[in-house]
């Protein structure tokens, strides 16, 4: 919709100081999705020129936040990685349509922090980190599991940019297990788990979202039983963790994601005692 | 700066505002293919190609398109005009019904057609619910555009005579298919001003002061209207022949606000953006006042009374209790009734609040046009409305204007539902154009819909039925309280339906009512598909399935015994409608497609394992017509080319009216519908048509239309004969020419003749039809189920539904109107939720916060039409626009009892709530608590 309050869209190469009243535009899908009145300028990120997804030498993935869901998807269909399923899986975990991944990017959707923002259910599966810039350019690196505080809340200081998030190659080869629950056909999560057996030490990380107000990751040096994990998430998770609103009454959340945690724990561990792949 | 962009090979310079979407960038071009559907992302019909790849363009920054080029759906074909493929399958399947948001799918799916075979192909096409994710219909229910996209024919293209029965397709497809049919808002009107309103932040509030000085100085605000411009004069935004059937209780701008979003000021300025603005800048000092918003506590003694003041000529029941209407009655005695029962079942059943979510947004846009008598200027109102010429009436008696100084008319309608059955903006726009004497628009935002327009009423069904153990009822009680939110418009007039055939469909000597419309402070409910009749059907259908269970007895056999048959009185305790019959029967017939699936079905294999599987059915009778009257006027004309010209009253809003209306023309004259063209829903084609609501479109307007063409082909016989000397009976009227006895004159000639003899009136008839008497049209649900108990997810193995509308006068039309029925109503079981917090105001107001149902969650649903021929309808036709929603709920619920043995009271069943039934009851079990819901 047009967001009638904003008077200028500057280019964010030029690095103006932020005001007041100031938005990062990365591709526009949230922010010309609902009123915005309080903006009266957007800062256009859509000309940095940053290469949207970098191997690095040392086989950790950077993902530039301008990076549109489109290209990390086709990305993803043609990465040999072990983890590589997990990309096009949380791409079609969206409620949105394929055409919005044409303009929608990964630092858009972290920088939402809706509990079922896909690109967080990625990127904190794969123990994902993000680079963030302030004003005054001074970086910090922060966790994806704690730069995600609550219901689309996040550590972001006004005017801080979104830089890009890094996945490390210990992640990406993984063995991965993916479920997610919706409350309607392929629709929005309610639940979102992934899995990941790393196979150089054998131990397991399981990290629910979408069913909670925030990633939870849960990392265990070998595989848990399903005992094990069920009694460390319910330790872990309070009872108000559980997100409630109207895609899912919490007391489902909270079973679905217990129950989509066993499955991957199941997935995983079976796979890996039947050495098959 | 400079800016560039190519549309459809043609450039543009304009550069767009800072915070422009591509979307209004396109239509301010006169792009108006690119329609607004929802604004916000969520259900593509604004989709466009920017330099080949599909986008939203409503979420596109208009400055990004710098450089590059767009494609609309007006640039899908050639520029020769030959139709891209994808437009012809749309075309040839009928891929649409109102259309609005075809552009959409066409452009989508012509972008999955360019991807195939590329590197980026990961298979979309062959897998539709994800390729269709974000991209909304609201009345086909998907088969039509599966087939579409699959390349399925469904058209007819019948000879001279030929049409009535067969599956013609829509008059205005190829318009719909490229962009080019105009809806309300595609026109360009010159110094058009924009209206913006401000809205209450408060349920119930006096208004103390408005302070407007703020807001005229916003440059480019022309006028800020508040309570103090507005007329005393109350009336109701419900729209019905006799106004007498609604409370008088709105004023356009009110000086006391009712509920949150309520209307309290309108901003007029140059652009939507300074009227935005100023309405940010009126200063309103609001006296706030108790506010009720739940209808049991806004009856009890000493609640706020949301109309306080109001005196009797505004026909609200009890102003002190907050009941609108009410109704009691009772025949025979259900006490005695129940003392004779051997099982009684009581229960309550809740509906919630849905909304029609037709995807054009409520709105009209007024302008000052010269008077064809050369005596000044009218104002010409063109509205989405489902009532062109009960709006104007409307129009003209609230500010006091006579008939032939307004004109309202409709364009192509994008989806009612019911929701334009009601007066929402036409009301303060005229106000506003009187004011300023400019042309002024008003189009509602998709929140808007949620907030400023209406709702389907939530209900609360108390009932109570008994019956033998031979199966037969004895008594049924209900007490129905329905919600009809901060003001009354449809409320009474929806609960006196909702009581009427859902009743009458069930033999019992014994049955009462009580049942109450009650004021809260909640946006209005309103007319909704099916008028009340849904809501009371859940429940009464989910009684009966209950009870056929608790006595042994199969369902469908309980039914049988208790439906009434041909022929039989319909009793209902609020009375019985004289002008009401069973003029054809088809209910037996409905329930044998149940019975006959049944004995056939092997669904249940596809069940994964460890799911609950479960079957259910459930029934509907509704009347074919409204109450009270239903007037339309129609006349057909010989033109001078030797053509047809239809002027019908009635909008088309993809319901397909005016298709049925060629087809019966062009069998009464027995011509092909290339030689037809229809003017419609516009106050100035004929004398007077109350509109497309009440499932009016085919039998009553449909009948004035039959009447007008069967009288234009004697008057042509007769004018034949007289012209040529022949006998009449020897002249026959074909579809270029009249034969008579060999002689062969032309239309064309013929027309010449008339008007050489001065005999016009003899190549032109009028057709009215009153609505009167009525008839019944009967449907009934099949599903078959499979539930996961550990997730509540559902899976609709099989979905038959049998439909009794008569004579069909268009399979592939009346198939789609049941399809898109059972898809709507599916939504409303599964999901559909318009919820509302403490303080009444609504928190579900988009899309992406209202799931509607999307490709992939409707199941093709199999349509069986029955063998019936109804003596009223014409042609033998009945109606089926209403009707299929009505089943479709209960049907549901019966088979999710059927698999879980639960009884779900409440709509909608959603995944965790059934999950979370089934784990209280496990619970319960191992807490040895006895069983049940």
């Amino acid at each position: 919709m047009d967001l009638n309050t904003v008077a200028d869209v500057r280019d964010a190469r030029l690095r103006e100081p932020w005001q007041p009243g100031d938005a990062w535009l990365g591709g526009g899908t949230y922010l010309f999705s609902e009123p915005q009145p309080q903006l009266r300028r957007l800062v256009d990120l859509s000309r940095m020129g940053w290469e949207p997804l970098i191997l690095d030498p040392d086989g950790s993935l950077e993902i530039a936040a301008t990076c549109t869901i489109a290209q990390l998807y086709r990305f993803g269909r043609t990465l040999s990685a072990e983890a590589a399923p997990l990309f096009s899986q949380c791409c079609r975990a969206f409620l949105a349509s394929f055409k919005i991944w044409n303009m929608a990017t990964v630092g858009g959707n972290l920088c939402n922090g809706l509990p079922a923002g896909p690109m967080i259910s990625l990127t904190a599966g794969l123990d994902g980190s993000c680079l963030l810039q302030s004003q005054t350019g001074a970086t910090r690196t922060v966790k994806i599991v704690d730069f995600i505080t609550g219901a689309g809340r996040k550590v972001l200081q006004e005017g801080e940019l979104f830089r890009s998030v890094t996945l490390p190659a210990r992640a990406l080869d993984c063995r991965t297990a993916y479920r997610q629950a919706s409350l309607y056909g392929l629709g929005r999560s309610g639940a979102l788990v992934i899995g990941t057996l790393d196979p150089v030490d054998g131990s397991m990380a399981v990290t629910i979202s979408a069913a909670t107000v925030r990633p939870f990751r849960f990392w265990f040096p070998l595989p848990p039983t399903k005992g094990e994990l069920r009694r460390v998430i319910e330790a872990t998770v309070r009872e108000d963790d559980w997100y409630d609103d109207i895609h899912g009454l919490p007391e489902w959340r909270h079973h679905m994601g217990l129950r989509l945690a066993e499955e991957v724990r199941h997935e995983l561990t079976q796979l890996s005692r039947d050495g098959v792949r | 700066m400079s800016f560039d962009i190519e549309v459809n090979n043609q450039r543009f310079e304009a550069e767009p505002r800072a915070g422009q979407c591509l979307r209004t960038y396109l239509r301010e071009r006169g792009w108006f293919g690119v329609k607004k559907g929802c604004d916000q992302g969520d259900c593509g019909a604004c989709t466009v190609h920017v330099d080949g790849e599909p986008v939203h363009s409503c979420l596109y920054p208009a400055v990004r398109a710098e450089g590059r080029s767009v494609t609309t759906v007006e640039g899908l074909a050639s520029p020769e005009g030959e139709l891209h493929p994808v437009q012809r399958k749309f075309l040839d399947a009928q891929g649409f019904q109102c259309g609005f948001c075809t552009a959409g799918f066409l452009m989508t799916t012509a972008a999955l057609e360019a991807e195939r075979g590329t590197e980026h192909d990961d298979g979309k096409l062959a897998d539709l619910p994800r390729a269709f994710k974000g991209n909304i219909c609201r009345c086909t229910g998907y088969r039509a555009i599966e087939d579409a996209v699959r390349g399925v024919r469904h058209t007819e293209r019948p000879c001279a005579g030929k049409a009535v029965g067969k599956s013609l397709g829509a008059p205005a497809g190829p318009q719909v298919v490229t962009g080019t049919a105009r809806y309300t808002f595609d026109v360009e009107v010159p110094g058009l001003l924009h209206l913006k309103l401000l809205r209450s932040p408060h349920p119930h509030a006096r208004i103390v002061s408005i302070d407007t000085t703020e807001a005229l100085r916003v440059p480019g605000v022309r006028a800020v209207l508040t309570h103090h411009d507005a007329p005393d004069t109350l009336y109701s935004s419900a729209r019905h022949e006799h106004p007498t059937e609604d409370p008088d209780d709105t004023r356009v701008l009110d000086d006391t606000v009712r509920y949150v979003g309520q209307r309290v000021a309108a901003v007029v300025a140059d652009s939507e953006q300074a009227a935005e603005e100023g309405c940010r800048r009126v200063e309103v000092v609001y006296e706030q006042l108790p506010y009720v918003v739940d209808p049991e506590k806004a009856m009890a003694p000493g609640a706020p009374v949301i109309h306080e003041g109001k005196g009797s000529e505004v026909r609200i029941a009890r102003v002190e209790n907050n009941v609108a209407g009410e109704v009691h009655g009772e025949i025979g005695c259900v006490a005695d009734g129940f003392a004779e029962a051997d099982v009684i079942y009581e229960e309550t059943f809740r509906t919630q609040r849905v909304q029609h979510a037709s995807l054009e947004t409520h709105g009209c846009v007024a302008y000052f046009e010269p008077k064809e008598d050369g005596t000044g200027e009218r104002l010409t109102v063109r509205s989405s409305t489902q009532t062109p010429f009960l709006t104007r009436r409307a129009l003209c008696a609230l500010y006091d204007l006579p008939e032939d100084e307004v004109r309202v008319v409709a364009g192509r309608v994008g989806g009612g539902f019911g929701g334009k059955q009601e007066m929402l903006t036409e009301d303060i726009v005229t106000l506003a154009a009187l004011k300023l004497r400019r042309p002024v628009k008003l189009e509602y935002t998709r929140a808007e819909q949620f907030y400023g327009a209406t709702t389907r009423h939530p209900f609360t069904i108390g009932i109570k039925v008994g019956a033998r153990a031979d199966g037969i009822l004895t008594a049924i009680q209900m007490r129905v309280v329905s919600n009809t939110g901060a003001y009354g418009n449809h409320g009474p007039a929806v609960m006196f339906h909702s009581v009427g055939e859902s009743f009458a469909v069930y033999r019992a000597p014994h049955k009462k009512v009580d049942a109450f419309s009650v004021y809260t402070n909640v946006v209005p409910a309103g007319a909704f598909r099916g008028y009340g009749l849904g809501q009371v059907t859940f429940a009464v259908e989910s009684v009966m399935d209950e009870l056929a269970r608790r006595l042994g007895i199969d369902p469908l056999v309980f039914r049988e015994k208790n439906i009434i048959g041909p022929g039989e009185p319909m009793h209902s305790p609020i009375g019985e409608e004289e002008d009401l019959h069973i003029a054809s029967y088809g209910l037996d017939q409905c329930l044998d497609v149940v019975r006959n699936t049944l004995a056939e079905d092997e669904s249940s294999a596809k069940a994964p394992e460890g799911w609950l599987v479960g079957q259910g059915t459930a029934m509907a009778m509704i009347a074919t017509g409204p109450p009270g009257g239903h007037y339309a006027d129609a006349r057909v004309s010989l033109l001078s080319d030797g053509t047809y010209d239809i002027a019908v009253g009635t909008a088309e809003f993809g319901n397909g009216t005016t298709t049925v209306h060629k087809q019966i023309t062009a069998g009464a004259l027995n011509t092909t519908e290339d030689r037809l063209t229809i003017r419609q829903s516009d106050t100035d084609v004929v004398r007077h048509d109350t509109g497309a609501f009440g499932s009016a479109g085919t039998v009553v307007a449909g009948k004035a239309v039959l009447l007008a063409a069967g009288s234009l082909a004697e008057r042509l016989r007769t004018f034949a004969a007289r012209h040529t000397g022949v006998a009449r009976h020897l002249c026959v009227l074909g579809a270029e020419a009249v034969d008579c006895a060999g002689r062969v004159v032309t239309l064309k000639e013929l027309h010449e003749a008339a008007i050489a003899a001065g005999a016009e009136e003899e190549i032109a008839a009028d057709g009215h039809w009153g609505g009167s008497p009525r008839s019944v049209a009967f449907n009934a649900q099949w599903f078959r189920l499979a539930v996961d108990p550990d997730s509540g997810e559902i899976r609709i193995l099989r979905s038959v539904h049998a439909a009794d509308a008569g004579k069909v006068m268009n399979p592939m039309q009346c198939r789609g109107q049941v399809e898109g029925g059972v898809a709507q109503a599916l939504g409303a079981t599964l999901f559909e939720n318009v919820r509302v917090d403490d303080r009444g105001e609504v928190t579900t107001a988009a899309f992406r916060r209202y799931r509607l149902p999307q490709y992939a969650d409707v199941p093709r649903t199999e349509v069986h039409f029955m063998e019936t021929t109804d003596a009223i309808g014409p042609l033998g036709a009945k109606s089926m626009s209403e009707s299929p929603f009505n089943p479709v709920g209960p049907a549901f619920a019966n088979a999710l009892r059927d698999a879980t043995g639960i009884r779900f009271t409440e709509m909608p069943v959603t995944r965790d709530r059934v999950w979370l039934a089934m784990d209280q009851r496990r619970r319960a079990r191992s807490a040895g608590a006895p069983a049940g819901a």
